[in-house]
């Protein structure tokens, strides 16, 4: 354990404080109540502790050793060396909040360059420091969205291929606020373009997802338009990683990006720590919530970073702000940096690139097999895809299990007309190997379909 | 110091990490759909290296100096927590995996809830929320569901004491609450009388940190607690100062209903620069069916030869997801490292320990800095940040002459109600001689601040930069490299 002090540092100190047991602090707690007897496992040595954790990992099976096709949100990415080397530096990881420039322009500096790369990724004039991941990024857009209208505008249009998660946040988080979610969530067949239908003059904010839910990759240039012409704002929750090779948002006319930025070098872990990817247009910077840095002078002339805008936070505004959020991930947002430089502008082309050629690859084949198909073969993809199976998503990801396979995500856990539809994901990670061996084995099925 | 910007390293043409060439046949690229630019850096892996280490020195860290932020609980951060959390079968595992396969989380997760509750002696916990702002949302979200599914949609008044943190009334807003504000007494307590004037049947509920961010343990918890339950409403504990009462009580024990607590304050998880933090919720047996879905929890037990199979779980009442997935994961393994490290005797000793180094600098200080209320402290104490003969120097020249002895700063200007604070929390890993250390410093502040104050005026003198112009930056706003 982690206590310093000596029987004798602690008699001083003590006798400095003037009580005569450290008990005497806590006569201020009721009696009744006080030194409860905690029912906890017997304290372990550093060692013990150790290998009782590697025990519990040990129950796990990874994706280090299944060929994984599940992504749905979190993907199975390379992560460079040289990530985690910068993150295990203390100097990072264990310092608070950069309160006190003058001693964090560590962290400091390292929020502004972040930030300069997500605006550069996502085609945006100012991004924040980070929410905690692409769930509750949406939900900060929708507050966002309803601030700049003053409570004015209070429905939220969603598309139904936003990310279940992202959705089902959304509602927990305005269940208290007189926001409306609106969108047909049972109909995620149809294009951008029905969304349409559900934005008039009270609509705020229009969300739609980029590649959407089912991988799929639409033109939303003229969705972005009609929403501006209805005077709302259109917000789009994006994967970062395939915009190293699509259009970035903001070309087509996006007020607000969002987005998971788990897919630039953040592990799996099984589901976070993560990162809430924030970035909007200069206009409405102050309406943004969360952490931001800005380029400043010190007293000696040199260039410095500070953290600004804060009157608009929570510590200032108390019940007047717009937002509870007090942290950023910090971490990860540093995580998501050294990603982005290591790659750099070559680096995640390249990789995006990857992902989209072996997916298509995987595609084409899955869809060759009698039985298979593309749920919908002629909207293009990029490193996620949905089929339509001939059999239940279920009994088909317990057999790749037994072939060491992780399986895709069974779609109609969230929409249930879509039984029988699988959301497969592949990255640089898949081995063209591997993609082969998930097609025999899908093939299995296939032949079993045409025998009947 | 000056440190490049990425931007200014970069050189065209150069790549640091390189990925091998695709092993299946290109498909065309969509139609109109692809960039045409990417302005990126390019800069090599040592530029990466270098650059980020660098920067990295700049800062100031647990690891490289004393840290008394009050109510930060910046304690030090076991190495072993960053192992075990990096266990291959930890971090290699996809969220939505089938439960026979990532049996080990669940397992862990499980039992962190068991030990949470526990620790604060409540009935139900969830581990979704990111940080302690999220756990005070999702908090007041079970508070507001609980009432309404008993019919009183009409319960939306929550009393904040005028010592809370902001995320407090933050929070209460953003679930459409309506935040009424609580005085404090002479004593640091929450005035009883104006509690009780606000009791009505309009209550939702309280939100108090107990010990208080002055900290305070409040004297008269027994009678605020009857007062809110007497009136309908619920408690609402806020964790962040839960490293004062390891072992020492149990907040369910205190008539707390529902708590968030900080994995990166109390369970020695680290705070990463700002995050990622946690931030579980704990709630009594009358609020578990409000919980956000899903929690973990046994779904076949387990016998001599098997161990239990553990799923997920969703609340019969469930407020909702507050996030995607199943919260910080890697946060839960070190703090669960850290629990099984000490079980309940080193638990308890914890709060003892923290409890004694405040106790030792407020005794230490008293007669250099004013402290405005005088009674044993818990974990940390606020003193004024005011030197006698000295009328020109603020809490704000102390703070930043405390950078050129190599010590962070307390926190200052906060709590509100205490004119120039110097909110100081030691935390129990620092040693006698540390706070020693940091009492000479204050001293010799203390006598800067009478003989020279413009030292005090100017600092700090010996970091990488000096003050900076929060003014010009919030004026021009230059947030990106470009």
């Amino acid at each position: 354990m982690f206590f310093p002090h000596t029987p004798h540092d602690r008699e001083e100190m003590l006798r400095a404080t003037g009580v005569n047991s450290i008990e005497d602090f806590f006569t201020v707690v009721p009696a009744a109540q006080r030194f409860p007897r905690l029912n906890l496992p017997q304290a372990m040595s550093e060692m013990d502790a150790a290998q009782e954790l590697r025990h519990i990992a040990e129950a796990n099976e990874t994706t280090r050793e299944f060929a994984c096709f599940l992504g749905a949100g979190a993907y199975n990415h390379y992560t460079p060396a040289v990530v985690d080397s910068i993150l295990r530096r203390g100097e990072f990881y264990t310092a608070y909040t950069p309160y006190q420039p003058e001693v964090s322009q560590g962290t400091l500096q390292a929020i502004f360059e972040y930030q300069s790369m997500i605006c550069a990724l996502t085609g945006m004039e100012v991004s924040n420091a980070s929410h905690y991941d692409g769930a509750t990024a949406v939900a900060e857009a929708i507050s966002m969205a309803y601030a700049q209208f003053r409570g004015k505008r209070t429905k939220m249009v969603l598309s139904p291929a936003l990310h279940p998660h992202y959705r089902t946040t959304a509602h927990t988080y305005t269940q208290g606020s007189e926001v409306t979610i609106n969108g047909d969530d049972s109909a995620p067949a149809a294009g951008p373009e029905a969304l349409l239908s559900y934005v008039d003059e009270h609509t705020a904010l229009v969300m739609v997802q980029y590649p959407d839910f089912f991988g799929r990759v639409y033109d939303l240039s003229a969705l972005a338009e009609a929403t501006h012409e209805a005077g709302a704002l259109f917000g789009v929750a994006v994967n970062p990683l395939a915009l190293g090779l699509l259009t970035p948002p903001g070309e087509f006319g996006a007020d607000i990006v969002v987005g998971e930025g788990q897919p630039l070098g953040i592990p799996l872990s099984f589901g976070g720590p993560y990162l809430g990817i924030f970035a909007t247009r200069k206009e409405y910077v102050r309406k943004m919530a969360g952490r931001l840095v800005g380029q400043t002078v010190d007293t000696r002339g040199q260039r410095g970073f500070v953290l600004t805008l804060t009157a608009r936070e929570q510590h200032i505004r108390r019940e007047r702000a717009t937002s509870n959020i007090c942290s950023n991930q910090g971490l990860m947002m540093l995580a998501v940096t050294v990603y982005l430089s290591a790659l750099g502008k070559h680096g995640l082309k390249q990789v995006a690139t990857l992902n989209y050629h072996k997916a298509h690859y995987a595609a084409s084949r899955i869809a060759a097999l009698p039985g298979f198909s593309l749920w919908q073969p002629k909207t293009p993809f990029f490193n996620e895809f949905t089929v339509q199976c001939p059999v239940s998503v279920a009994e088909i990801n317990a057999h790749l299990l037994e072939h060491g396979i992780l399986g895709g995500y069974d779609v109609a856990q969230d929409y249930p007309a879509l039984q029988n539809h699988m959301l497969l994901a592949v990255t640089e990670m898949n081995r063209r190997e591997e993609i082969d061996l998930l097609v025999d084995v899908l093939a299995e099925f296939a032949q079993e379909d045409s025998h009947e | 110091m000056s440190e490049p910007l990425l931007n200014e390293l970069s050189q065209v043409g150069r790549q640091g990490v390189r990925y091998p060439a695709p092993d299946v046949p290109l498909a065309d690229l969509p139609d109109g759909l692809t960039r045409h630019d990417l302005p990126l850096p390019e800069v090599s892996e040592i530029d990466v290296v270098r650059h980020f280490t660098r920067l990295s020195q700049l800062n100031h860290s647990i690891d490289t100096g004393f840290y008394p932020l009050g109510s930060c609980t910046m304690k030090y951060n076991p190495k072993i927590n960053e192992e075990t959390a990096r266990l291959p079968g930890f971090l290699w595992v996809h969220p939505l995996q089938p439960v026979e396969t990532v049996q080990g989380s669940l397992a862990l997760m499980y039992h962190l809830q068991e030990s949470i509750k526990e620790i604060g002696g409540f009935a139900a916990v969830t581990l979704q929320p990111a940080a302690g702002a999220h756990g005070e949302l999702t908090g007041v979200l079970i508070m507001r569901a609980y009432h309404a599914a008993n019919g009183h949609t009409e319960r939306k008044k929550i009393l904040i004491p005028d010592s809370a943190h902001g995320t407090n009334p933050a929070s209460s807003a953003m679930a459409g609450l309506q935040v009424v504000q609580l005085p404090s007494d002479a004593r640091g307590n929450i005035d009883l009388a104006a509690l009780e004037a606000e009791c009505d049947d309009t209550l939702l509920g309280l939100m108090l940190t107990n010990p208080n961010t002055l900290g305070l343990f409040d004297e008269h918890l027994e009678d605020i607690v009857r007062l809110v339950h007497d009136a309908g409403g619920l408690m609402y504990g806020d964790g962040a100062n839960m490293n004062a009462l390891l072992g020492i009580a149990r907040p369910g024990d205190l008539g707390i209903d529902v708590m968030h607590f900080n994995l990166h304050k109390t369970f020695s998880t680290p705070h990463g620069g700002g995050g990622p933090g946690s931030g579980p919720v704990a709630v009594s047996a009358a609020l578990a069916d409000f919980l956000p879905a899903p929690i973990v929890d046994i779904i076949e037990p387990g016998d001599e030869e098997l161990p239990p199979l553990y799923g997920f779980v969703t609340p019969k009442h469930s407020i909702g997801r507050v996030k995607a997935f199943h919260g910080h994961f890697g946060i839960f393994v070190r703090a669960y490292t850290y629990i099984l490290m000490h079980g309940a005797e080193g638990l308890r000793q914890v709060a003892e320990n923290a409890v004694l180094n405040a106790n030792y600098l407020m005794a230490k200080l008293k007669g250099t800095y004013p402290v405005p209320y005088e009674r044993p402290c818990m974990h940390e104490f606020v003193a004024e940040g005011q030197v006698e003969g000295a009328p020109d120097v603020r809490a704000l020249d102390i703070a930043k002459r405390l950078l050129d002895y190599g010590i962070h700063p307390p926190t200052n200007y906060f709590p509100l109600i205490v004119h120039e604070a110097l909110m100081i929390e030691p935390t129990e890993t620092e040693s006698k001689q540390m706070l020693d250390g940091f009492v000479v410093a204050l001293e010799q502040i203390a006598a800067e601040a009478r003989t020279n104050p413009e030292v005090l005026h100017t600092a700090p003198h010996n970091t990488p930069v000096g003050r900076l112009d929060e003014v010009k930056a919030a004026k021009e706003l230059i947030l990106t490299w470009e």
